[in-house]
């Protein structure tokens, strides 16, 4: 602070206060109908102050959305993502940074144009790869016209149909979430600020690359994988277009789907209590991870959009 | 074994073998190679196809399905949405940061509980948030929407097209405002404290020591921002429509993301949907290209 002006610094306080209060007011409202009856919901104006059924009504979410199965599904498919994401970026940023070979400019240049596309713009393509597979493979297959050459061959008549249907599977739900370059682009960063002198004293003492990775470079880079881990455990936690096109079957889907098949549409019943009680539930792993993990998700936060 | 060349990105100390490598390159490879590519060409591809429903016969159209997206009354009407939509929400979003933002940078005491509330929104799904705001102005039973009422204005976002995106770009900055928060407070952070006490000893008081020396030095993060908040109102922000007002009613909130969904899934208009996905990659290319050009070394990330 440069000067002293005790009524700005009162007006800096209220003005958070009322920034608290923005963030709060949809939470609040939504833990007040959610401890409600449905009667009570109903009433105009709602009351201002929690009834005593939340219990209740979470109770009647979880059987109703199934979130026993669906929590785990998020737990899944999150930590999947988490995982995933991690591991092949970690990987590939190695290959990138630490070593020489032909085709590296260009492998350097196909990953990060992954950074360009976002996957909502190629919904309908990327449905089609995960309902098949397989499909790019039948197309050389065809392309190349194997069946037709198999049969010159032998005399003998094929029919080569691949399928690999990966809808309503966990991987179906993870693998086109880990599809871009973010990641990779943040630990090759990283990596090309660690010391050079690490790999040469490493070398000197007859560590391969492999051994370099794992005791040198992994252990290095650990706050960095904290942070990002955060942030992909929300990204993943939190996804809705994926779940929603991916999972046809009611026990594939994930905890935020959940949600949404509670809120009451116009024909059915208007069971505010329990659709809010329910969103309350599914909230409240990511929250709880950005309260206890606060720095780490700031610093994943500023990091992951570099 | 030491280099003699340097090459761009890559660490002087390096390893010259070349199977290992690309070993390590495989994973990243082949996903991209399924989920990325192939579905990016796939869909470049079925722009310039027409598909019967039944998905029989395949004719090659030229630009017959963008000449047609642009004849089209809701594309058009879905354009003007998007732009409305994504300028209310980055002009929303960014003031309020910034205030936010001014204001923690001037208080110490309870600093990081502020914080700390101001960011949850981050963790909280889209969809979620959408749920939550649409309740609070839902017509018949929400508490907000019974204050407006009792006012004496009519409010009924499922009927009336401008309260249905009111409520939207509310939804959607109130999910948002803490990514924008969290930049603008570390970039005042990083504003040199000499320059300010420089300021203050020349008579310029707090309010003006804002507008003429730490908004300019923002600007580069401004825009960062900027780029990023339409990122995230054209692309992220389909599960807050969807959960809304399902780009209802008629049409006023059907953003461009909602309807490559709704034309594709629902409509089963593969062509048209995608046609609309090529468009929409086209923008996004070009915002990441703006964002790679002019933010990538200005921004001071330091927190």
């Amino acid at each position: 602070m440069v000067e002293r002006s005790p009524i700005l610094t009162a007006i800096c306080h209220l003005i958070l206060l009322g920034g608290i209060v923005l963030v709060c007011l949809p939470l609040y409202f939504a833990f007040i109908a959610g401890s409600l009856t449905m009667e009570e919901v109903q009433q105009v104006p709602m009351p201002w102050l929690p009834g005593g059924h939340f219990l209740e009504n979470l109770a009647t979410a979880w059987i109703k959305a199934d979130f026993g199965q669906l929590l785990l599904n998020s737990f899944i498919v999150a930590i999947g993502i988490t995982v995933g994401k991690v591991a092949i970026s970690l990987l590939s940023a190695f290959a990138i940074t630490y070593f020489r070979f032909r085709f590296r400019i260009l492998a350097f240049w196909l990953i990060f144009m992954s950074l360009m596309l976002p996957v909502e713009v190629r919904i309908v393509p990327t449905y089609e790869a995960v309902a098949n597979a397989a499909l790019p493979v039948q197309w050389v297959i065809d392309l190349l016209n194997i069946q037709g050459l198999w049969e010159w061959i032998t005399g003998n008549r094929i029919e080569i149909a691949l399928e690999w249907n990966m809808l309503n599977t966990y991987q179906g739900l993870i693998l086109p979430l880990i599809a871009s370059a973010s990641a990779t682009f943040l630990f090759r960063q990283f990596f090309l600020t660690v010391p050079e002198e690490l790999l040469e004293a490493a070398r000197l003492d007859g560590a391969s690359a492999m051994r370099f990775f794992w005791t040198i470079l992994l252990p290095l880079s650990r706050s960095n994988i904290i942070a990002l881990s955060i942030i992909l455990f929300l990204y993943g936690w939190n996804q809705y277009l994926w779940p929603l096109l991916f999972t046809t079957e009611k026990d594939m889907a994930t905890a935020v789907i959940g949600v949404k098949h509670l809120i009451p549409r116009s024909d059915t019943e208007p069971a505010w209590n329990v659709a809010m009680s329910g969103a309350l539930l599914v909230m409240l792993p990511p929250v709880l991870v950005v309260l206890i993990m606060q720095r780490w998700f700031v610093r994943g936060l500023v990091d992951s959009s570099k | 074994m030491v280099a003699t060349t340097h090459e761009p990105g890559l660490k002087h100390a390096h390893f010259q073998t070349a199977g290992l490598p690309a070993l390590l390159l495989l994973p990243q490879l082949l996903i991209l190679l399924f989920f990325f590519f192939i579905p990016s060409i796939r869909a470049l591809m079925q722009a310039f196809l027409l598909t019967d429903p039944f998905g029989a016969s395949v004719h090659f159209v030229w630009l017959d399905n963008f000449t047609a997206l642009f004849a089209s009354d809701s594309y058009r009407n879905s354009i003007w949405v998007t732009i409305w939509f994504t300028l209310a929400q980055n002009v929303v979003t960014i003031t309020v940061a910034l205030v936010l933002a001014f204001a923690t940078d001037r208080v110490v005491r309870f600093q990081s509980a502020y914080k700390g509330v101001i960011l949850l929104p981050y963790a909280i799904a889209p969809v979620i948030a959408g749920v939550m705001w649409a309740f609070l102005f839902n017509p018949a039973v929400g508490p907000i929407a019974f204050f407006i009422k009792s006012l004496g204005i009519q409010w009924d976002p499922n009927r009336n097209g401008s309260d249905a995106m009111l409520l939207v770009v509310l939804a959607a900055s109130w999910k948002h405002i803490c990514y924008d928060y969290i930049f603008l407070v570390a970039g005042l952070l990083a504003v040199p404290r000499s320059l300010m006490e420089a300021a203050a000893v020349d008579g310029a008081g707090p309010i003006r020591r804002f507008f003429q020396i730490a908004l300019p030095l923002l600007g580069p993060t401004l825009f960062f921002l900027t780029t990023m908040n339409f990122v995230y109102g054209f692309f992220e922000t389909f599960a807050i429509i969807d959960a809304v007002t399902r780009g209802g009613p008629a049409g006023a909130t059907n953003i461009l993301v909602y309807k490559v969904y709704q034309d594709g899934f629902i409509n089963l208009d593969l062509g048209s949907s995608a046609a609309q996905s090529v468009l929409l990659m086209t923008f996004a290319l070009l915002l990441t290209l703006l964002q790679f050009k002019y933010v990538e070394r200005k921004v001071n990330y330091s927190i």
